[in-house]
C-alpha cells in the first residue's frame, strides 16, 4: 500500500500558495503520476501533498486574443472533447489521445504532464511547436515561462518549489501546419519510445517559414532539433529535402538505451517519422 | 485522518482515514467491497475501473480526498437496479452469454469500463469498442468475446 502523507485541499489558490509558501509540499492534481511515484519505491515520501482538484480558478478550455488558453487543471478527455480544441489545435486532441487510455486520460491534466516534465511526456512536443507558454504563480506574483525555456533538465522544470502552473496560453498563427506522431509499444497505454510534434507556415515559393521540430522520448527533456529545423527553414518538402532534414535529425540526436526501446531505433525511427511527414506534406 | 463523505452505489458513504488513501483501499479495505479487484496497482491493467461522476477511472490512482461529495459506481453497484428483477446488469448476462470471463480478475473492470462507455452513448462499434476498454488488461480471453459482449449490448440497447 502506498504511503499516506497528510494532504490540504484548498479551494481557493490564494490558500493553495499559502501552504506551498509554508513548506515543503507536493502538489497532485489528477494523481496519475504521483500516485505512482510517491509509493517510498522511487524515492521520499513527501511530507505532504496539496490537492489541486478542487481550485476551480485553473479549470476551463478558452479562447483570447489570439491563442488558445488551458487551464492547468484541465483533462486530456476535456481537451479530446472541446470543440475549441479540435477546431484550433488538432494536433494537441491527438496528442491527448495517445495518452494511456480512458481512466488516464478522465484523470490526467495537461497542468501535470508539463509539471512532471517527463521526457516522454505526450503534450509536450506540441507545446514546444506552437511556441506554448506557461503561466505560474505564487504568493510573490506571477510569471510567463516559454515552453521552450521550461524544461531545464531530466525531469527539472523552471518552476519554483512555491509555485504552480496556473495556464497554458497556445498561440494560434494564421496559416501554421502542425502534425503530431507518436511511436509507442501498443496504441493505447504505452510510453513513447519516440513522440514528435512538426509546425511550419507554407510561404508557397518562399518556402517554409518558422519550421518546429520538437520531440520527445530522445533526450533527457523534451526537445527542439534546431539542426533539423534550420535545414527545413526556407525550404520546400522536396524529396531531397526531406532526405537531407532526416540524415540531419539523425545526427542531432543523442537518445539512450532504456527500458522502452533503444538509442539506435529511436534515431532512426524519429528521421522516419519526420520523412513522411515531409513527403505527406509535399505530396509525393 | 478527517472523515469523506460521498456515495457509493447509491448509498452514502462516510470513511474516517488519511486523504491520501486510495479509493481502492477505501473500497476493499474500509468498506469490504471487495469486488473492485488491484492488479498493478499503478494505472497500467484497469482492474480497479470504476466509475466516478461518470467517468471511468483506475481507484489506485485517486485518493480518497478528491472522492469527497462525490458519487462512485463499483461492480457491487452494477446489478442493484437489476437485482429488483431477480436479474443481472445486462452487460453481467452478456458476459456470461458470449463467455467473455475465464479467470475473472479482469471482469469487473471490463464491467466498469464497459458501462461508462455505454452510458456515455458508445455504439457497437468494434474500434470504438475496443479503444474503451483499451486500459483494461485481459490475460485471457484474447478480448474477442469481450468485445462481441459488449457489442451485444451496445446493439440490444
Amino acid at each position: 500500500m502506498p504511503a499516506e502523507p497528510p494532504i490540504d485541499s484548498p479551494r481557493k489558490l490564494f490558500e493553495a500558495y499559502a501552504h506551498l509558501a509554508a513548506g515543503p509540499t507536493r502538489p497532485i492534481a489528477g494523481g496519475t503520476d504521483v500516485m505512482v511515484a510517491i509509493t517510498g519505491e522511487l524515492g521520499p515520501i513527501p511530507e505532504r501533498m496539496l490537492d489541486l482538484s478542487r481550485l476551480d480558478e485553473l479549470r476551463g478550455i478558452s479562447l483570447e486574443d489570439g491563442a488558445l488558453l488551458l487551464g492547468a487543471q484541465t483533462t486530456y478527455a476535456e481537451i479530446r472533447r472541446s470543440t475549441l480544441c479540435r477546431e484550433h489545435l488538432p494536433a494537441l486532441v491527438e496528442a491527448a489521445a495517445t495518452i494511456g487510455a480512458a481512466q488516464i486520460q478522465n484523470r490526467g491534466t495537461i497542468g501535470g504532464n508539463i509539471a512532471n516534465a517527463s521526457p516522454a511526456g505526450d503534450t509536450l512536443p506540441v507545446l514546444l511547436a506552437t511556441d506554448a507558454v506557461i503561466l505560474v504563480g505564487g504568493q510573490r506574483g506571477e510569471r510567463e515561462v516559454a515552453a521552450s525555456d521550461f524544461f531545464v533538465d531530466y525531469r527539472k522544470t523552471a518552476l519554483a518549489a512555491d509555485e504552480l502552473i496556473l495556464t497554458v496560453r497556445i498561440p494560434l498563427q494564421r496559416g501554421r501546419s502542425l502534425r503530431f506522431r507518436k511511436v509507442g509499444t501498443r496504441r493505447a497505454q504505452a510510453i513513447s519510445k519516440v513522440v514528435m510534434a512538426l509546425a511550419w507556415h507554407d510561404l508557397g515559393t518562399a518556402g517554409w517559414r518558422d519550421v518546429r521540430v520538437a520531440l520527445g522520448s530522445v533526450a533527457a527533456t523534451p526537445i527542439r532539433a534546431g539542426a533539423t529545423e534550420a535545414v527545413l527553414e526556407g525550404a520546400q518538402p522536396t524529396p531531397e529535402v526531406a532526405d537531407r532534414a532526416a540524415e540531419t535529425l539523425a545526427g542531432e540526436l543523442k537518445p539512450i538505451d532504456d527500458v522502452r526501446s533503444t538509442a539506435e531505433y529511436r534515431r532512426m525511427v524519429s528521421a522516419r517519422i519526420l520523412h513522411r511527414l515531409l513527403r505527406d506534406a509535399g505530396g509525393w | 485522518m478527517s472523515a469523506y463523505r460521498f456515495l457509493v452505489n447509491g448509498t452514502p458513504a462516510e470513511v474516517d482515514v488519511p486523504g491520501m488513501r486510495r479509493l481502492l483501499d477505501v473500497l476493499r479495505e474500509d468498506l469490504g467491497l471487495t469486488g473492485t479487484k488491484e492488479g498493478c496497482g499503478e494505472g497500467e491493467c484497469g482492474a480497479c475501473s470504476v466509475i466516478l461522476d461518470g467517468q471511468v477511472v483506475d481507484a489506485c490512482l485517486v485518493p480518497i480526498s478528491q472522492v469527497e461529495g462525490r458519487i462512485v459506481r463499483t461492480v457491487e453497484g452494477l446489478s442493484l437496479a437489476a437485482r429488483e428483477r431477480g436479474s443481472l446488469d445486462s452487460l453481467q448476462e452478456a458476459f456470461l452469454e458470449h463467455g467473455a470471463a475465464q479467470c475473472g480478475i479482469c471482469t469487473p473492470g471490463m464491467l466498469m469500463a464497459a458501462r461508462a462507455y455505454l452510458d456515455a452513448g458508445g455504439d457497437d462499434d468494434e474500434d470504438r469498442i475496443r479503444e474503451a476498454i483499451a486500459g483494461n488488461l485481459c490475460r485471457c480471453t484474447g478480448y474477442t468475446k469481450i468485445v462481441d459482449a459488449i457489442a451485444a449490448v451496445a446493439h440490444a440497447d
